[in-house]
């Protein structure tokens, strides 16, 4: 009875694998701009990209990334694009700003899959122009790095028309000043709860020292110690004033909080929630 | 006495309360579901228009290079007009016949459309000419966002399904008249790459 219920479901996995085979997986969500799975760029190429990608992406909230895979599978490029998109959700939520470059290098096969917003500035047949111009020939000759650096130059010029480079400089002076805007707000409410604290306990001690006043003698060395702490307590505070306002004005501190933005090619931070509709174009070299 | 008719009052409005909210909550849940249709209904016939839009233009570059295909080139153009002629209504998602029916056309034209580029091969000049590849490669990219938005209609088209036919939901579906949606089918002969001859 077990063994004839193993063998059946032996068959049903023999059964089902054939017909899924068509359905290449999808890799899980990507942790940089570049995901290299054939090893066809170089360090430094790879480098640059992320660096790049991550500053182009907090000037214009466009998300690019390249995805590189060694096979298909006998599977299709399209199906699986736009599979891949859905799952990695490039672009930020309700612009659908993302573009996914991909490549499969055993199959030769590239495409540029992009996102509904930005269609109309990327159109299909700019995307395969990029694709049959500038990356193929540069594959052709096995120089992948200059085909993949040159291709996504040529996909942030497309997308950068004049309007939009009007946009980028707004969106770019935009957070600078809310930045600074913040910077200058934090200082305020952190000097004001300081002060409180300050007011709080010299209230409390002054309390202190009105209860005990009269016994002097006995509480001498509790009143001595209370007075060298609060002393701390404030050359701390100034110290710490000091500190802050160095550092909020030099901006150390808060460009190194690049979670959201990937400043300096620093962080990725996974797809944003962009919608893809199939557009773009697929090629090969 | 009187408390206690008071508890069994108050109990049982509570018990209407969450029933009302239970019940309020799946037929949210169902016009949810019923919009989400709708709109990738939309998205559908928004990328079939895209293709419909092209053709005029594609068939007038095609004729300045290929004039001897009268044939090919009609059978485009007519099973362009035949698709512009039939009535969509809003409803044919939950229309089985309609939807084959548009189903239908839509088909011929895709493989109408197949036939001519098959056709063009014959034609270098063609092929060299930017306006044709522009245009090739318009509808290539058409071609893709119609699979891609068929898809999503019958993810959307399934969810809903499986909403109206599962217990409880299926009793507010049935008090609601909630039809199933339909299904794309794979187009026959979609698979297989049309056969060139010669």
């Amino acid at each position: 009875m077990l063994r004839s219920l193993k063998f059946c479901l032996l068959f049903y996995l023999f059964l089902v694998t054939p017909a899924q085979l068509g359905a290449l997986d999808i890799p899980k969500k990507p942790t940089g701009y570049v995901t290299d799975e054939a090893g066809l760029l170089s360090e430094h190429a790879r480098f640059q990209l992320e660096h790049d990608l991550g500053n182009y992406e907090r000037l214009t909230t466009n998300q690019i990334v390249i995805a590189i895979f060694r096979s298909l599978d006998g599977a299709s490029l399209e199906d699986f694009s736009i599979r891949l998109a859905d799952t990695w959700k490039i672009g930020q939520k309700g612009k659908g700003n993302g573009i996914i470059l991909l490549i499969f290098q055993d199959d030769r096969k590239v495409r540029i899959e992009v996102g509904y917003g930005l269609e109309s500035r990327l159109p299909d047949i700019v995307a395969h122009q990029i694709i049959d111009q500038v990356i193929a020939p540069s594959f052709r000759a096995g120089r992948f790095d200059d085909g993949i650096l040159g291709g996504v130059a040529m996909i942030v010029k497309a997308i950068m028309s004049d309007a939009s480079s009007d946009e980028m400089k707004n969106t770019a002076e935009l957070e600078q000043e809310a930045a600074k805007h913040q910077n200058v707000l934090f200082m305020k409410w952190g000097a004001a709860l300081l002060l409180l604290i300050v007011i709080f306990d010299f209230v409390r001690y002054s309390a202190y020292l009105g209860s005990h006043w009269q016994h002097s003698d006995r509480y001498h060395f509790i009143e001595w110690w209370i007075r060298f702490a609060l002393l701390l307590f404030l050359l701390n505070l100034i110290f710490r004033i000091l500190f802050y306002s160095r550092l909020s004005s030099s901006g150390g501190y808060y460009g190194s909080r690049s979670g959201y933005g990937g400043f300096n090619g620093g962080g990725f931070s996974g797809g944003g929630g962009g919608g893809f509709g199939g557009g773009g174009a697929s090629g090969g070299w | 006495m009187g408390k206690k008719v008071l508890i069994v009052v108050g109990i049982l409005i509570g018990l209407i309360l969450l029933v009302g909210m239970w019940v309020s909550g799946i037929y949210n849940g169902l016009v949810k579901a019923d919009e989400g249709v709708s709109e990738s209904w939309a998205q559908v016939q928004n990328v079939y228009q895209r293709r419909m839009d092209l053709i005029p233009n594609l068939v007038e570059t095609v004729k300045g290079y290929a004039a001897h295909e009268q044939e090919t080139l009609e059978g485009v153009v007519e099973a362009r007009s035949k698709i512009s002629s039939l009535q969509v209504s809003s409803d044919v998602v939950s229309n089985p016949q309609t939807m084959k029916q548009f189903q239908e056309l839509q088909g011929s034209l895709t493989s109408a459309l197949s036939r001519l580029l098959v056709v063009v091969e014959k034609y270098p000049d063609l092929k060299a000419n930017q306006n044709f590849l522009a245009l090739q490669t318009q509808l290539e990219g058409t071609e893709n966002r119609i699979t891609v938005e068929r898809m999503r209609f019958n993810f959307a088209s399934r969810e809903f399904n499986t909403k109206i036919r599962m217990f409880p939901s299926s009793l507010i579906a049935g008090v609601m008249g909630l039809k199933a949606k339909t299904y794309f089918e794979a187009e026959a002969g979609a698979a297989a790459a049309p056969k060139v001859k010669f």
